[in-house]
């Protein structure tokens, strides 16, 4: 089987995230760039895929330059080669463009699966999954912590509030992953020498047949008009015992609507 | 954000390779060392990962299965690696001597034999010169090894093998005085022996007993143990390089590259050390203000950072020497004893940053206080070190006339 694994270059979870003055657009180069961490569990995933039932693990990212650095880590854990989609057009685009140009990436090009982590630790919207399957045509099946595929068929357990849902759809699918599904590899020093070997097709918008005026921040059907940094955590309210101190604090309690 | 103790000039699969070995420090290692440590047990479960990783084969040559990278590549990964748990280093430190030391001085079917199996760590290696009369004195030794026939039987006792016990093959310096010339120097009468056998304690071969674990201050975790040999019987096969008389030199130049690793282990456990100080400093708050924001504490940090700082350039400049495949004696003995007493101090200042909460086992700062001594004294204490250095100097600086 052919599996497209879509993955996100995203400033390291624990930077503090900044925008940038003048176009809003997240400032990348305030923080180091690392693989967005669902992702590494969709790459698992589609790894554990092809070693069960073997065939062809491809990359697939959206993003600057240095997002490459992204495309090569997932092809150190195993994949096998790599789409990186490079454009100055991209910048500021929102989730509608940006299911345009995965979709347009990965149609005609006979994957049975498209994989994705379930969200992005920067955007979080969980959104371009269901889009991209939405432009493709092709069943969704989203918020997976666990996949199997027989005949032609891909069935998951679909994590919800309540517990998991069964969810069985025909190939080809696209699918996104929940933490829950597995334990993301470390790459191993001999994949990483690999992985430099391994093709990588970098892309514009062009190619792929889309205008540049349908990306990007012109094209996002949504706008930020302004914006201000998290206020400092204020200061918190000292409650001293006098004999009372659990009626204060259900008290408190009550008013922040916690009981 | 800015980070201590970078390295200039790495290419991107040493990069990437120090990522991956980060990120493995910082999820696998780190969240389980205290508890592991204080319960002195072996970290299995780590082993297995850095095994699946290729830490063990890192500097071994590609044709025997290894990466073949530089030892700047691996110093810099023990680096990482003894930031998280310096035992885990100690796993590492005595396999990848004992494969320089094949690599360097083994006989091609030896190479053949060890090597591969070295490379994915199925094999793991130890070494071992010290006995209990005897350390940094190797000339001292009185282990031995007697002609008989085809064979050699050899007797004496082995101490501070470090992975005596998880080991499966030691390379062991022993006398062989019937094999030298007459009048022979006593560094010509020293040879190493290999030695497979099982992991484990007790007599895991006939003639050959492990003894239980020493129980140590720090450094716990890794087996360091005692090896007995009473009429253990090796071929002459089993002679690294298959000529005796070699051993001295082969030992001393595994602890070379050696005394690099120990340098960079050094760096790993005083980044941790100022790591956790800087961090604790920011938060713990007397006289109305966080303790980084007084002056007695802010100048321990600066000390802290550029001790750390200068420590792993000297450390990184002495493994591009010996790279380039210069003589490093010098470089590795300063790199060695700035690296170990500069940790020592950035140990112990971060420790008086943690203030009472220092000495609660609670504290990660706890365990590298109990750690930084043993990098004064492991491959060559800091006196050991300074006497290269002067010796080095001496030639290098002769009067002349």
């Amino acid at each position: 089987m052919k599996i497209a694994v879509c993955v996100k270059q995203v400033p390291d979870t624990w930077a503090e995230k900044k925008l940038r003055e003048g176009d809003a657009l997240l400032d990348r180069e305030s923080a180091d760039g690392v693989m967005n961490e669902l992702d590494e569990y969709a790459v698992e995933e589609a790894l554990q895929l092809i070693e069960a039932h073997g065939g062809e693990v491809v990359i697939v990212s959206m993003g600057p330059d240095r997002a490459a650095e992204t495309v090569r880590k997932a092809l150190s854990m195993g994949a096998d080669a790599g789409i990186h989609v490079v454009d100055d057009s991209l910048a500021g685009s929102d989730a509608i463009a940006t299911s345009a140009v995965i979709a347009k990436a990965v149609e005609g090009k006979d994957f049975d699966l498209v994989i994705f982590g379930s969200e992005s630790t920067d955007a979080r919207m969980s959104v371009v999954p269901a889009m991209v399957a939405e432009r493709l045509g092709w069943a969704q099946v989203t918020f997976a912590q666990k996949v199997e595929v027989a005949g032609g068929d891909i069935t998951i357990e679909r994590a919800t509030e309540n517990g998991s849902d069964t969810v069985t759809a025909a190939m080809p699918a696209v699918v996104s992953v929940v933490e829950k599904i597995n334990e993301p590899r470390y790459p191993s020093f001999k994949g990483i020498m690999a992985a430099k070997k391994k093709p990588v097709d970098t892309i514009a918008v062009a190619d792929l047949g889309l205008e540049a005026a349908a990306v990007g921040t012109g094209a996002a059907w949504s706008a930020v008009n302004d914006f201000a940094a998290r206020p400092p955590k204020a200061a918190g309210t000292v409650v001293t015992d006098e004999g009372d101190g659990g009626v204060k604090v259900a008290t408190f309690l009550a008013e922040q609507k916690f009981i | 954000m800015g980070r201590l103790a970078q390295t200039d000039g790495l290419t991107e699969e040493q990069q990437a390779i120090l990522e991956a070995v980060r990120d493995f420090v910082d999820n696998e290692i780190i969240p389980v060392a205290n508890d592991l440590e204080h319960a002195d047990e072996y970290p299995q479960a780590i082993v297995d990962g850095l095994k699946e990783m290729g830490v063990f084969g890192l500097m071994i040559p590609e044709e025997y299965g290894g990466l073949g990278e530089s030892l700047l590549t691996y110093a810099l990964v023990v680096e990482e690696i003894a930031r998280g748990w310096m035992s885990v280093s100690g796993v590492i430190n005595t396999h990848f001597i004992v494969a320089y030391m094949l690599m360097q001085h083994g006989t091609e079917e030896q190479k053949q034999k060890y090597l591969p199996r070295m490379a994915t760590g199925e094999v793991r290696g130890a070494f071992s010169m010290s006995e209990p009369g005897c350390g940094s004195d190797v000339a001292a030794i009185t282990s031995k090894a007697v002609r008989d026939g085809d064979e050699y039987v050899l007797n004496g006792q082995k101490m501070w093998l470090t992975n005596g016990g998880s080991s499966t093959l030691v390379a062991v310096l022993v006398l062989t005085p019937g094999e030298a010339e007459e009048g022979s120097s006593i560094y010509r009468k020293m040879t190493t022996f290999l030695i497979e056998k099982p992991s484990g304690f007790g007599e895991v071969r006939p003639g050959l007993t492990i003894p239980g674990k020493i129980e140590k201050m720090g450094y716990k975790g890794v087996d360091t143990t005692e090896l007995v040999m009473d009429d253990l019987r090796l071929s002459a096969d089993d002679i690294l390089g298959g000529t005796p008389g070699k051993g001295f030199y082969q030992m001393m130049d595994g602890v070379e590259v050696g005394r690099v690793n120990v340098a960079a282990r050094a760096c790993g456990l005083a980044e941790r050390a100022f790591e956790l100080g800087v961090e604790y400093a920011q938060q713990r708050v007397t006289f109305g203000k966080p303790i980084a924001e007084h002056q007695a504490v802010a100048f321990r940090l600066a000390d802290m950072a550029t001790k750390v700082e200068a420590a792993h350039q000297m450390m990184v400049m002495s493994a591009r020497k010996k790279d380039s495949g210069e003589r490093n004696d010098l470089e590795a003995g300063m790199a060695k004893y700035l690296a170990s007493e500069y940790c020592k101090e950035v140990v112990e200042d971060s420790f008086r940053i943690h203030g009472g909460y220092g000495y609660s086992k609670e504290y990660e700062i706890e365990r590298l206080y109990r750690e930084a001594p043993m990098l004064m004294i492991g491959e060559g204490t800091a006196d050991i070190q300074r006497m290269i250095i002067a010796r080095r100097l001496l030639e290098d600086y002769k009067t002349r006339g």
